[in-house]
């Protein structure tokens, strides 16, 4: 009789303890292998050309990114040639002042090894590249990348 | 006294809050990883400044108009046959190459090009001037630069098949992840020395 009150009680609980260990794991993971967002977008995330012969930035505490595209809020107007730089929409005047910014936060021997990552979107035009790339060359940022993804060329 | 076994301690929770972690990296983070179009601006050139004197048959123009078409050496031309004619101009090989630190490079002994009189005298004195108007699309602009560096990596791996039996991105490769190996960075600048990118952005036009 007793045997068979014993078998009443239910199932034994499972043993979860190893779900916090894969848990964590996957944590981990990410952790390693992402990178925090650093800014919010003030305009539409750019869509990137493709191209071929990309090379991968290293080093990205020495990247400046300066964004180009169409302004999200429509007061700034709907063209795609609006820059952002930091957190707020600006003009190819600002450059200068927001290479100064990036170059106090490293070491003077790295600046030589700094990058302006421009991220601009396919539709904007060739114009507002050249003024932040004349401004560039005013501040000696002289090293600078295209953003664009890898894919095959002729599109 | 009877030995007591120790409480379990309540671990369920753990679960919960590993999950709150990794869902809140999984939103604040991103992976793409960061790729581009590398280039090295001109420095400023200071006031008095004199361009130096360029022979016509040594720049290789390139022109994009408002309306995205382009012009290759005063005739219309395709995005797609860009890359061909960037190659025979670059590796024409028809005359003498630049003095570089005292020494004459002499005429250009690896090109396979035709030798023609009216294009390039050396690779090393061959420069493509790429202008475009205010008005192009940056997503053509970047096309047009591509295909003008997939015209140089094409000959730089070539003539690293040539000589070293291993392609020129490979070799570039290896040389990065071997910083030290002083034979392989002679190899890797000599094949850079041999195709040098000389690409340079005129003023746009209006």
């Amino acid at each position: 009789m007793s045997k068979f009150r014993k078998k009443k009680k239910g199932m034994p609980a499972v043993n979860t303890a190893a779900l916090p260990d894969i848990v964590f794991m996957l944590l981990f993971f990410f952790m390693v292998t992402t990178t925090m967002r650093e800014t919010d977008l003030k305009i539409d995330a750019p869509r990137l050309p493709s191209a071929s012969e990309v090379k991968k930035l290293e080093h990205k505490s020495l990247v400046s990114t300066i964004y180009v595209g169409k302004a999200k809020d429509p007061k700034y107007g709907t063209s795609y040639n609006r820059i952002q730089l930091n957190d707020k929409i600006g003009t190819a005047d600002d450059v200068p002042a927001f290479i100064m910014n990036a170059r106090l936060k490293v070491s003077e021997a790295e600046v030589p090894f700094m990058t302006t990552s421009i991220k601009a979107d396919k539709e904007s035009n060739v114009g507002t590249i050249t003024d932040i790339r004349l401004k560039l060359r005013d501040v000696n940022a002289l090293k600078i990348s295209y953003s664009a993804s890898k894919g095959g060329s002729n599109n | 006294m009877a030995r007591r076994e120790n409480p379990e301690i309540n671990a369920g929770s753990m679960a919960d809050i590993a999950f709150l972690l990794l869902i809140f990296f999984l939103v604040t983070t991103t992976m793409n990883v960061d790729s581009g179009v590398s280039k090295k601006l001109s420095e400023k050139p200071p006031p008095d400044y004199v361009p130096p004197i360029i022979k016509e048959k040594n720049i290789f123009e390139v022109n994009i108009n408002r309306n995205n078409e382009l012009l290759v050496e005063g005739e219309r031309m395709e995005v797609k046959d860009l890359k061909d004619a960037a190659i025979a101009f670059i590796d024409n090989g028809g005359g003498e190459g630049n003095v570089e630190e005292g020494v004459k490079t002499g005429p250009c002994t690896y090109c396979k090009g035709e030798r023609s009189e009216s294009s390039s005298d050396h690779p090393n004195k061959a420069i493509i001037s790429v202008q475009s108007d205010r008005g192009t699309e940056y997503g053509t602009y970047l096309t047009v630069q591509n295909e003008l560096l997939r015209a140089y990596s094409e000959l730089r791996n070539r003539l690293s098949m040539e000589k070293y039996k291993i392609p020129f991105s490979e070799l570039e490769e290896a040389y990065k992840d071997d910083k030290e190996n002083e034979a392989l960075k002679k190899k890797v600048e000599d094949i850079k020395k041999s195709y040098p990118q000389i690409i340079s952005d005129a003023e746009p036009t209006n």
